[in-house]
C-alpha cells in the first residue's frame, strides 16, 4: 500500500518557497547574472519594442 | 483603502519610471538601479524606466543561453526567477493589484464612462499558455544560425512595450520612423485593442494575456498575504462578485488565481465579516460585521 506524503501546513509552504527562491536568487548573483541583466537593460532592443 | 491602493500604484508607477532626463538625453536611463526587477510589467526600454522588466530580462537570458553557456557563463535566469518567485511567494497577484503600472493604467481607463462588459472566464487560461510558450519555450527552442532565439512575448505581443517604449522612442528619435513596418503596426493594433478593451472591461490584459500575472497566479495557494473566507459567516449574497475587478467569485473560490488582493471585497462589499486578510497564517484584518448571519429556515 502506497504511503501518503506528509502534508505541509498551509502557512509553512510560503516560507519554504521564499527560502527556495532566495537560494535561486543568490545562485543567480553568484553566477554574475545581475551584470548581464544590467548590460541588457542599458540597450534598446528595437525589434523587441516593435521597431525594425 | 481603495484610495491608499491608488496612491500606492501611482507611487510605484513614478518610482519605476523616475528617469525624467530622457527628453534631453533622448535615450534610456543607464544607472545601476536597472539591475533590479520591477515587481509589475514595466518595459525597461521605456526611456524613463529605472528598473528592469522581469519578463523581458528572463526572455533575453533564455534566448541567448546557448551562447552564454558556450562562453562558460551560467546565465540561466536564476536571478530573475528568484526575484519573481520571492515576490510571488509573499504577495502572489497582490503585486498586480498594487504595484503594476500597466494594471494601474487599465484601471484608470476603466473609469471612463461607457457600457461595461465582462471577460469570458476561459480566456484566463491564455496567459498561462503565453507564459510557457512565448516567454520560456519559444525563446529557448526557436533559434537562428548563431544559436540565438527571439524575445517572443516582447517582440510580437507586449502592449506595455509598445506604449512605454515603442511610441516614446519614435518620438525621441525621429529617424526610427523610417524603419517601422508590419511588426510595429501589428503591435500598435494589439495596444489599441487592449486600451479600448480596458475601457469596456476591467483589466482585460491582466486577466487574459499577462505572463507575469500568470506566474504570480501560480502562488495562489502558497502565498504569505491572502484573503480568507469564513464559511460560517458567509451567506453567499454575491456582493463580493459585484465589486471584484478581476471577476472573482470569492465566496465560491477564495483561492482563485485571478484574485489581486485589492481588498475591495473585504472593505466595500462584505457586510457579514466573512472575508478577512491574513499574513503568514495570522489574521491581520477581519471584515467588519455590519449584519450577523441569521440561520436559514
Amino acid at each position: 500500500m502506497a504511503k501518503e506524503l506528509p502534508q505541509i501546513p498551509g502557512n509553512k509552504l510560503p516560507l519554504i518557497l521564499i527560502s527556495f527562491f532566495i537560494v535561486l536568487f543568490c545562485i543567480g548573483v553568484f553566477t554574475d547574472e545581475p551584470s548581464r541583466v544590467l548590460e541588457q537593460s542599458w540597450q534598446i532592443c528595437l525589434s523587441c519594442i516593435g521597431i525594425g | 483603502m481603495e484610495l491608499l491602493r491608488n496612491w500606492f500604484q501611482a507611487a510605484i508607477l513614478v518610482l519605476t519610471n523616475a528617469s525624467w532626463s530622457f527628453p534631453f538625453t533622448r535615450s534610456l536611463y543607464q544607472g545601476p538601479l536597472k539591475v533590479l526587477c520591477s515587481p509589475g510589467l514595466n518595459c525597461y526600454s521605456c526611456p524613463a524606466a529605472t528598473v528592469a522588466c522581469p519578463i523581458g530580462a528572463l526572455q533575453q537570458l533564455l534566448l541567448s543561453i546557448r551562447m552564454t553557456l558556450a562562453n562558460g557563463q551560467f546565465y540561466i535566469g536564476f536571478y530573475i526567477i528568484g526575484s519573481m518567485g520571492f515576490l510571488g511567494a509573499i504577495f502572489g497577484r497582490m503585486v498586480c493589484g498594487w504595484a503594476c503600472p500597466f494594471g494601474f493604467m487599465q484601471e484608470l481607463l476603466h473609469k471612463i464612462p461607457s457600457p461595461k462588459f465582462g471577460v469570458p472566464r476561459p480566456l484566463r487560461f491564455v496567459k498561462y499558455a503565453l507564459l510557457a510558450l512565448t516567454v520560456v519555450i519559444l525563446p529557448l527552442v526557436v533559434i537562428n544560425d548563431f544559436g540565438m532565439g527571439l524575445p517572443w512575448f516582447c517582440k510580437f505581443i507586449c502592449p506595455a512595450g509598445t506604449l512605454e517604449a515603442g511610441l516614446p522612442m519614435l518620438f525621441l528619435q525621429p529617424d526610427l520612423r523610417q524603419i517601422i513596418g508590419t511588426l510595429f503596426w501589428s503591435k500598435f493594433t494589439i495596444l489599441v485593442a487592449f486600451l479600448v478593451w480596458s475601457v469596456l472591461a476591467s483589466r482585460p490584459f491582466c486577466r487574459t494575456t499577462c505572463p507575469l500575472g500568470a506566474w504570480y497566479a501560480l502562488f495562489k495557494k502558497a502565498k504569505m498575504v491572502r484573503l480568507t473566507l469564513d464559511e460560517a459567516k458567509c451567506v453567499h449574497c454575491q456582493e463580493c462578485h459585484t465589486v471584484c475587478p478581476m471577476g472573482v467569485k470569492f465566496d465560491e473560490s477564495p483561492d482563485d488565481g485571478e484574485c489581486i488582493t485589492c481588498l475591495r471585497c473585504l472593505n466595500q462589499s462584505c457586510r457579514f465579516g466573512a472575508i478577512g486578510l491574513e499574513v503568514g497564517g495570522l489574521p491581520v484584518q477581519a471584515g467588519d460585521i455590519r449584519i450577523k448571519k441569521t440561520p436559514r429556515p
